[in-house]
């Protein structure tokens, strides 16, 4: 009836355990118990989960992705703890649970932070730059949101029934194969990468036919912003990177589930493969987190320097040139595998020819500052934080790039500090700067700027002590992943890390303190006009949050900064003559209903429960193939009715000024 | 599906947005069986001392299928262009004569698939049949979920007729079926022929 789910798999195996699954049962129950409390269950369920309106979603996007932070940060502040106690000794954490704990926190902090984090920002984003009324596919849209969450749900699952994977982020056979990791961690690590992976495929397209087929009049491919075209090359490899790992977690389900040979020690399988198909598409996606921070500090950078972009053209090729590029490479995480040296030198020089387009860009930035009056909002203080600390990681990657410095720093913490170099700053920090410089555009208030500063100044002190001795470690040789060790010389540096990151938990206890004020003084800072930082481009041209349809009428482009054009032409926030009844898409339950169903058929196959399998199965069939015979997935808006929420708009301005 | 003129315009927008949505879809399913098929390439020798493709394929049922699947793919342009001219029975009639011949297939592919894991050389035994299994079954999931397909089309063309949003579907089916052929020549090239040669 349960498969092989038994009693035994609650965690009273470890107080340490324990305590993480109490943690996250009290943290959904006090959520639960604050919904009921404020009587908000039906307009959460009507207004936001079944919400397809792109900026909805994109907001239940970052909420996702903030949520996870907190939980990939917990495993990184643990992993700190422990070694910076293990010399010669066990530590707090017995080696399996240690081992657990590196593996989520890789996987949330890829999965379910950094892709619902990029996610969420081009669905708010985007479609306001394009001036259009929503995705292509609204309702597919949902659909992603949901199959994403299903995954996040499934790793949080794993904290109180059973364990999660011991196998690090990447899951490499044999020791991810059934014969070396028996228990369910591996299902689990599979089936939330599978689920969720499914969804960020589906982003990808919706987003690509957005950007390709809903741009309004008058823009061209070269007046888009910065951040389409980012969000235009992170979804195309979306779309082609992302079949190569869900290839790569089916063969080795199939390995696991039917006993088949794909990655096993005998009977004529091939272990090496697996790391092919898992980097072809594990780099690619690197710059599906990196491409769409660059958009946000490219467009962060012009408005707080208050200038045009220096060498829009360039930017636009560099872009393309990495998204291109970014396919070549994926050898350059095994070198050590045992190709021959000319395959080596290839991909090695594949991985520094890289490095140019990045650098066009450092230039991008540096000269859109170069005689700019700087404004240093937070947003402008993540930007010059990222371009001085992400320098740094460039040139250890092309250290890691050469195949012979590569054997001696291979999977030592060099390369978890250079990692973390390229994603701390480069990816978390432009989420952030994009958090700071739209949310008043999502909410309609702005973020406190006192407390963003001091968030930053954390953030980047701590990154610093935390990651930068890690390099020198890693040239003193010691491994990644080491859950105890005993050589006295490292612990020192250990102990600076772990300060490190409890200077980034002070860090992320200020973003929590500027939420709190922001929302607590939202009346003072309230965004009446729509463009709170006298922006260039589209998005501010509409009201903040802006309303339903985005856009009244839709706007007729004629420069690459068109708000900014609109501004200087005094054609901006003008009334027009009339209003037009606007078609917009229904809500629909289906995309939570379909992300439920994933939840439960990913545990199903986890445990083995394969009648709930089956249910679960052809209950997707079901309710996919009703929604595909519904013809009536749209409502109108009365022209009176727009005209109602815009003169209500105008009425706010006018008041105002 | 009453509309007025200006609004047929971004109806149409709407349409041709899905066909571009499901090219993409396609391109990305196409990803999948390259990577299936650079896996079945590195893997085909594996035979861990078992049977290899040349005991095991048997060229006249891989032509069979092969005619059986194209066959099906001509059927499905017959009933793309009857659909243009707004003949309700004859796509009714083209759609029953394709799904005949995918049933065809399909029941031809597990036919060989059983005779195989009852030969004791079932996708368990060795790396090479994994990757076998794998591919082929991969494809025939795909034809499989084509045959359901064309069954709920056919359903929607009984009942609702042929609306502009059922002959969207209709459209973006055949791209499917159609892929699915060319996909299937790469087997039958890569995986069948080199097999028995």
């Amino acid at each position: 009836m349960f498969g092989k789910l038994t009693i035994e798999a609650l965690p009273l195996y470890s107080a340490v355990a324990l305590t993480g699954a109490l943690v996250t049962v009290g943290g959904v129950l006090v959520v639960a118990v604050a919904i009921t409390w404020l009587g908000a269950w039906r307009s959460l369920w009507t207004e936001w989960l079944t919400s397809v309106d792109h900026k909805r979603i994109g907001i239940m996007y970052i909420v996702l992705a903030l949520v996870m932070l907190m939980r990939g940060f917990v495993d990184a502040i643990m992993m700190r703890a422990q070694q910076s106690m293990s010399l010669n000794s066990d530590g707090y954490l017995p080696p399996e649970h240690f081992d657990q704990i590196f593996s989520s926190h890789g996987t949330i902090m890829i999965f379910f932070m950094a892709m619902p984090f990029l996610t969420g920002l081009i669905n708010i984003i985007m479609p306001l730059q394009i001036g259009t009324r929503d995705v292509a596919f609204p309702f597919l849209n949902s659909v992603s949101l949901w199959l994403t969450s299903a995954g996040a749900g499934l790793i949080m699952v794993s904290l109180v029934i059973g364990k999660f994977s011991t196998a690090g982020w990447t899951g490499y056979p044999p020791f991810s194969g059934i014969e070396y990791s028996p228990g369910v961690g591996v299902d689990y690590w599979i089936w939330a990468l599978l689920i969720s992976g499914v969804g960020s495929t589906l982003s990808g397209i919706n987003f690509v036919v957005t950007i390709l087929k809903r741009r309004a009049p008058g823009m061209g491919l070269m007046r888009m912003t910065p951040f389409t075209w980012t969000a235009l090359c992170a979804s195309l490899l979306m779309v082609f990177a992302f079949p190569a790992l869900t290839v790569a977690c089916v063969l080795l389900a199939l390995d696991r589930l039917l006993g088949m040979h794909f990655f096993t020690n005998a009977h004529g399988g091939n272990m090496m493969n697996y790391p092919n198909l898992f980097w072809i598409w594990g780099h690619p996606e690197v710059y599906i987190l990196i491409l769409p921070a660059f958009g946000v500090f490219s467009e962060v950078v012009a408005t707080f320097s208050k200038k045009r972009l220096f060498g829009y053209e360039s930017l636009v090729y560099a872009t393309a040139a990495i998204a291109l590029l970014s396919f070549t490479v994926w050898l350059h995480h095994f070198f050590t595998m045992g190709s021959s040296a000319n395959v080596n030198a290839f991909f090695g020089v594949a991985t520094m020819v890289i490095a140019v387009p990045t650098g066009v860009k450092v230039f991008n930035w540096l000269l859109t500052m170069y005689r700019g009056r700087i404004d240093f909002h937070p947003a402008m203080l993540w930007t010059v934080g990222f371009v001085a600390t992400f320098v740094i990681g460039g040139m250890t990657g092309v250290l890691l790039a050469m195949p012979p410095g590569d054997f001696l720093l291979h999977n030592t913490t060099f390369l978890v500090a250079h990692f973390h170099n390229m994603i701390i700053p480069g990816v978390l920090f432009g989420y952030l700067a994009g958090y700071m410089y739209w949310f008043p555009k999502a909410f309609g208030f702005a973020l406190d700027r006192k407390w963003g500063a001091r968030s930053f100044w954390c953030w980047v002190i701590g990154f610093l002590l935390a990651f930068m001795p890690l390099y020198a470690l890693g040239f003193k040789g010691m491994p990644r992943r080491m859950e105890h060790y005993d050589d006295p010389s490292w612990q020192p540096y250990l102990l600076v890390a772990s300060l490190g990151a409890f200077v980034v938990l002070l860090g992320i206890g200020c973003l929590v303190m500027q939420l709190y004020v922001s929302i607590r003084d939202r009346k003072a800072t309230a965004d009446v006009t729509g463009d709170p930082w006298d922006g260039r481009t589209l998005e501010w041209a509409t009201s903040s949050p802006p309303p339903v349809y985005n856009f009244a009428v839709l706007p007729e482009i004629r420069d690459r900064e068109p708000f900014l054009d609109m501004k200087e032409r005094g054609v901006a926030y003008q009334r027009p003559a009339a209003y037009q009844d606007i078609e917009l898409p229904r809500n629909s339950f289906v995309g939570v209903a379909l992300g439920g169903l994933a939840f439960a058929l990913g545990f199903a196959v986890v445990w083995h429960i394969w009648w709930l399998v089956v249910v679960c199965g052809l209950g997707m069939w079901v309710v996919l193939i009703a929604r595909s015979s519904d013809d009536d997935t749209e409502y109108r808006l009365s022209a009176a009715e727009v005209a109602r929420i815009e003169d209500a708009r105008y009425r706010a301005m006018g008041s105002r000024t | 599906m009453s509309v007025m003129a200006p609004e047929r315009e971004t109806s149409s927008d709407a349409y041709q947005q899905r066909a571009l949505g499901f090219w993409l879809y396609l391109m990305s399913d196409a990803v999948i069986f390259a990577l299936l098929f650079a896996t079945y390439a590195t893997m085909v020798a594996n035979t861990d001392g078992g049977p290899s493709g040349k005991s095991l394929f048997s060229l006249s049922n891989a032509a069979l299928e092969t005619v059986l699947l194209l066959a099906s793919s001509t059927t499905f342009g017959f009933a793309s262009l009857s659909s243009r001219t707004g003949n309700r029975s004859a796509v009714l009639g083209w759609l029953l004569i394709t799904f005949l011949l995918g049933l065809g297939f399909v029941g031809l592919e597990i036919r060989e698939f059983l005779g195989m894991i009852r030969a004791g050389a079932g996708p368990d035994r060795s790396g090479f049949l994994s990757a076998f299994f794998t591919l082929v079954g991969t494809h025939g999931f795909h034809v499989s979920m084509g045959l359901t397909w064309i069954l709920i089309m056919s359903g929607q063309v009984f009942l609702k007729g042929l609306s502009v949003p059922v002959t969207s579907r209709l459209f973006r089916l055949g791209l499917f079926w159609h892929f699915l052929d060319i996909a299937w020549v790469g087997i039958f090239s890569i995986v069948y022929l080199p097999g028995l040669l």
